[in-house]
């Protein structure tokens, strides 16, 4: 039950992240968990509510992206996803593949703010964006 | 309302992370070889260690052992009567050790400096899951199985034994009688970490331990 500890980590990134945006609240965060990285959902989803209760994340929504593992397979010289975390052999010849390129990842991809008109725009940072429209671009990437 | 999507591609354990690479650059520079011991409860992870402790020291390599549990110093305790010097890390209900503790254990620990070892073990706290997601800056990470547990442990625990660079059997002195699968043991270990090293070992009769000394030896010189 590492939840906890986990959840509580991601309040604290994303509440000094979110620092940056004064007046903006957090609406979304969004994150990246490889199948390996040894985390449960709804235990994280369960422990988010518990962890951002009454702190200026109350009410953010946890998004959860589940990446599959992919292996580096030597005799076909290519990356491949595998089913499941049961077997890390490469499902084109069936060779074993100790080669891991995804499946142990926990980060925070990304966050959504909303932010008063009236403030400007945050600081300068290729990496931001406004959304525009907004609701277009969540459809999206919610299906 | 704007909306704005910020992108932050930040590791979620990312404090954990950085102050583990700050205990490897320590470890490294001191020249002392960090395990990190991962297993279920009841596996004999302090058994095997308590032996382990007892062999180097007899063949005069200086060793030490930081041990973490929810409560109680008894594996501290039993470490100790090696003649090893030893820290229990009580977690307080945590089900793991993260960077943070071993710091603070490492720094506050009076007589031990990290130049003066060969080997550091650090035994997590008894859990499959949760160690597997914190780096505590070790340079060999350690996942133990015991015959009674069942051979598909490496199955139902992937995440911890992809994650491992060794595995150890232990309590090899009663896989008969347990009825325990050596050979699907080691195929299901391969089948979730190819490649991995496999060491079967009994702390009561000493079976195994000289392979896994020798293992040890070896990741000495290599470092």
């Amino acid at each position: 039950m590492h939840e906890l500890s986990i959840a509580a980590s991601i309040v604290e990134a994303v509440t000094e992240s979110a620092a940056a945006y004064p007046g903006a609240r957090v609406k979304e965060v969004r994150l990246r968990v490889g199948a390996l990285a040894s985390v449960v959902e709804d235990s994280l989803q369960f422990c988010w509510e518990l962890a951002t209760e009454d702190t200026p994340l109350s009410g953010a929504r946890l998004v959860i992206r589940k990446l599959p593992v992919v292996v580096h397979c030597d005799a076909c010289g290519v990356d491949a996803e595998i089913d499941g975390v049961q077997s890390f052999r490469c499902p084109r010849c069936g060779e074993l593949a100790a080669d891991l390129r995804q499946g142990r990842e926990l980060e925070i991809e990304s966050i959504e703010l909303e932010e008063p008109d009236s403030e400007s725009s945050g600081p300068a940072d290729p990496k931001t964006h406004a959304a525009d429209p907004p609701e277009e671009r969540i459809s999206e990437e919610r299906i | 309302m704007t909306t704005r999507i910020v992108e932050l591609r930040r590791g979620i354990l990312k404090k954990n992370d950085e102050l583990a690479a700050g205990l490897r650059g320590r470890f490294t520079s001191a020249g002392v070889l960090v395990l990190n011991l991962v297993s279920s409860p009841g596996t004999g992870k302090t058994a095997f260690l308590e032996r382990t402790l007892r062999e180097l020291r007899a063949r005069g390599a200086r060793v030490a052992a930081l041990v973490g549990d929810l409560e109680t110093d008894n594996d501290a305790r039993r470490l100790a009567a090696s003649g090893a010097p030893v820290r229990q890390i009580n977690t307080h209900g945590i089900c793991h050790l993260d960077a943070e503790m071993i710091t603070r254990n490492l720094d506050g620990w009076e007589g031990v400096s990290l130049a003066g070892l060969n080997y550091l073990f650090i035994e997590n706290v008894g859990n499959l899951v949760c160690p597997s997601s914190y780096d505590l800056g070790e340079r060999i990470r350690v996942a133990l199985l015991s015959v009674t547990e069942g051979e598909d442990k490496p199955l139902k625990y992937p995440g911890l034994f992809n994650s491992a660079d060794a595995a150890v059997i232990t309590k090899m002195d009663i896989a008969v009688p347990c009825g325990f699968d050596r050979e699907l043991a080691l195929k299901n270990l391969n089948e979730i970490r190819p490649g991995m090293r496999v060491f079967e070992t009994s702390a009561k009769t000493g079976a195994g331990m000289e392979a896994w000394l020798a293992y040890l030896a070896e990741q000495v010189q290599a470092s």
